[in-house]
């Protein structure tokens, strides 16, 4: 439009439509693709493994968000409202250009029924058993407190993985990586001023910041399980190995719970399925009605494209 | 403000309100007037008469809580939006207005009330927020008609508004415009995908602006018959036009578009006036519009309700902030002391 | 836009709203440099339980996350001022003070961009 003394809001507006103008916040297009999605699988890389870890890294990350983007409108304060939505959309552009590549690797084809893009197939028409994401990513965000603790859990987690995964020998993933080690510092930042905040802050906040941190507890441990696909990436110099994350985790942790006056809980993990996890598509409860809010309108509509 | 001013308000209280004898009231309220009068910016610590800060406050908080309340609608679509694209726009879109609520509630800030006070006053129904949010979105289409019809409306209230005499407000305005119109492009684009689409989603855009459109004619507010205060909001240049200017402004601008996208407008007396160079419209059915502004609307008491828990849910977390910082600096000077 | 003109600092005997029963957050004035080369402009103001956490809130608020700028956040009741009664004196000075303005400097015209 003009300069805003012009009156003349709808000028622009018939225009410009057809521009390069689908982004006004953040800094975020809101168009996933880059030129790199396109690459091929570096040399002597299974192209299935691949699809499938970059779904495990899309889903993680999706489903993340997805859970994130329920604190909108009921958030604790209006600056906590902005800080989500960011967190949020961070993750969110992270999973679309994960989907894109595990598309271009063919991973959308099975699950293809109309003109969607790979992004969209693979989030809206796959099953829960198809997902791939932890089981950390799904689960229930509670109160503030405890979101902050997953947020710590989560965010710390994924920044020692995407620290790594910069020096993949995948170009799509090291690029993904590249960024997402910025955003997740931030996150990680953030969560862990908050549960310093509300783990010193009133003896109530105290008492339901131990109990957000207990909540999520029992999804840690899986964080740190090696799938096959993972192992014969690392192999191959395109994955990072999970076991290598808890060192980073635990250090996190040991610096963040001792002012906050929280205490690392003890607690078993939430067990697997004769040995089968997220990973593996064995999910939580959880994931189920996170899905089916997401996908029903897509799924109603499956020839359609928006 | 002109020096003249400034000079009066020295010897004046600086609320302006108490102990000013009244031939001196009289003279700041002329030097205001010239100020005003003369497209000056009255800044926060000039002397204003009373009603206008007290105008100033409701309209700017009421346009505060626009954004916030008008979060909801929209919200409700976030997490079923259909593709991701939609879905990272309209979680960024959700957020500006996040975003835009906090500009206006730092414009009245500068106005002497807290925030904290006036998110009280909305939530005990003390002060209103924009009618239209009480309507309630139905299909994704409603994402789309938001955006080209509402934020549309929204933009040609609001265009003006960056002009407005006070300055705090006028620049929280340019900011908010600027991406506003975004916004209603984002919406209008929306549409378009969707008329071009399949035929259900044809019946959906039409269908979303049929229950749109006449709210939508109702945010410029009563008509000008009707509307006390417009006359003094323009004369202080807290407004620039008055609600029915706006009005017709308005539809002469949307009925093209309409013939652009393919809908049609629920109204059987729409037609061009080539006399006037306008749209004639039919009649606003005002019972609603009074009915939804005291509360009868569709989804008022649930607009609220989400607000209130929202603000009380949060309580122990802002509680518990404040006695972190508290104890921050209790260990602070401590430490200084020590 | 005007600098810090808007900044909402408590001056004497202006009314001043708390008292609330509910910990409310203190407000923050936020100032931000757009780029090398330019001062920081105040911008807004927002609320934040610390000045952490405000720079945190400006960053997401007043920049949109944009790396690279340079973003100040004072707290509202630590800035001090002047009210309008206080312009003349404050402001009239300057005028006899020559030495700052432009015309004093006598400026060759071969010296460009002056």
């Amino acid at each position: 439009m003009g300069g805003p003394d012009s009156d003349s809001a709808y000028q622009a507006l018939a225009e410009t439509l057809d521009g390069d103008d689908g982004r006004w916040a953040f800094g975020a297009g809101f168009d996933a693709g880059t030129a790199e999605i396109d690459a091929p699988a570096p040399e002597g890389v299974d192209r299935d493994d691949l699809a499938t870890y970059c779904l495990m890294l899309a889903d993680d990350a999706l489903v993340a968000s997805q859970r994130l983007a329920e604190w909108t409108t009921h958030a604790p304060e209006l600056e906590e409202e902005v800080a989500l939505a960011n967190i949020a959309l961070d993750l969110l552009g992270q999973a679309r250009v994960l989907l894109s590549r595990a598309g271009h690797l063919g991973a959308a084809e099975p699950f293809r029924v109309g003109p969607q893009d790979d992004e969209d197939v693979l989030a809206y028409f796959r099953d829960e058993r198809a997902f791939r994401n932890v089981v950390l990513a799904e689960a229930d965000l509670g109160d503030f407190g405890r979101t902050m603790a997953w947020m710590l859990v989560y965010s710390s987690w994924r920044l020692a993985l995407m620290t790594r995964l910069v020096a993949s020998r995948d170009v799509v993933l090291a690029a993904v990586a590249d960024k997402a080690v910025k955003e997740l510092a931030y996150q990680r930042q953030y969560a862990a001023q908050w549960v310093v905040r509300l783990g010193d802050g009133t003896e109530h906040s105290h008492a339901r910041m131990q109990a957000g941190l207990d909540g999520v507890w029992p999804f840690v441990e899986e964080l740190f399980a090696v799938h096959p696909v993972e192992a014969r990436l690392v192999e191959a110099g395109v994955a990072v190995d999970p076991a290598e994350l808890r060192a980073e985790l635990d250090a996190v942790l040991d610096q963040v719970l001792p002012p906050a006056g929280l205490t690392r809980p003890e607690r078993p993990a939430v067990g697997l399925v004769a040995g089968r996890g997220g990973r593996d598509g064995i999910h939580t409860e959880a994931l189920g009605p996170v899905l089916a809010m997401m996908q029903s309108l897509a799924r109603a509509h499956p020839e359609a494209t928006w | 403000m002109a020096d003249e001013t400034t000079r009066l308000a020295t010897a004046a209280a600086p609320d302006g309100t108490t102990d000013v004898p009244e031939h001196l009231r009289r003279e700041l309220e002329e030097a205001f007037e010239r100020t005003v009068g003369g497209e000056g910016r009255v800044e926060p610590r000039d002397w204003m008469p009373e009603g206008y800060r007290r105008t100033l406050i409701r309209q700017v908080a009421q346009h505060a809580h626009s954004e916030i309340i008008g979060m909801q609608p929209e919200g409700n679509w976030i997490l079923r939006a259909p593709s991701l694209r939609r879905k990272a726009i309209l979680l960024a879109k959700v957020q500006d207005e996040a975003g835009h609520g906090l500009y206006l509630y730092s414009a009245t800030e500068t106005l002497g009330v807290d925030r904290g006070e006036l998110t009280e006053k909305l939530i005990s129904s003390k002060q209103k927020y924009s009618s239209i949010f009480n309507y309630p979105t139905l299909t994704f289409a409603d994402i789309g008609v938001i955006g080209w019809l509402v934020d549309g409306a929204a933009i040609c209230n609001q265009v003006p508004l960056c002009r407005s005499s006070y300055g705090p407000y006028a620049r929280a305005m340019v900011r908010i415009c600027k991406e506003e119109s975004f916004h209603q492009r984002q919406g209008f684009e929306l549409l378009r995908t969707l008329m071009a689409g399949t035929e259900a989603q044809r019946a959906m855009v039409q269908d979303a602006v049929d229950r749109w459109w006449w709210p939508s004619l109702m945010m410029f507010g009563p008509a000008d018959g009707d509307s006390p205060n417009t006359q003094q909001s323009m004369a202080w240049r807290i407004k620039r036009h008055t609600n029915d200017e706006l009005r017709q402004r308005y539809v002469d601008m949307s009925v093209p578009q309409a013939e652009a996208l393919g809908v049609t407008f629920p109204d059987p007396e729409l037609r061009w006036n080539a006399e006037r160079g306008s749209y004639d419209f039919g009649a606003i059915d005002w019972d609603e519009f009074t009915a939804v502004v005291k509360g009868a609307g569709p989804c008022n008491a649930q607009r609220l309700a989400h607000r209130r828990a929202a603000h009380e849910n949060g309580q122990w977390v802002r509680d518990a902030a404040s006695a972190y910082a508290a104890k921050q600096e209790a260990r602070r000077r401590e430490g200084v002391a020590a | 836009m005007s600098m810090s003109d808007d900044v909402t600092a408590h001056v004497e005997g202006e009314p001043h709203f708390d008292g609330a029963p509910k910990a409310r957050w203190p407000l923050y004035e936020v100032f931000v440099r757009g780029k090398r080369g330019l001062n920081h402009v105040h911008v807004g103001s927002l609320h934040a339980p610390d000045d952490t956490m405000a720079l945190h809130n400006a960053r997401n608020l007043y920049t949109r996350r944009n790396e690279g700028v340079s973003i100040w956040v004072v707290r509202g009741d630590a800035i001090t001022a002047s009210s309008p009664d206080e312009k003349d004196p404050f402001f009239a000075p300057a005028g006899d003070k020559v030495y700052r303005h432009p015309t004093f400097y006598d400026i060759p015209d071969s010296v460009p961009h002056l």
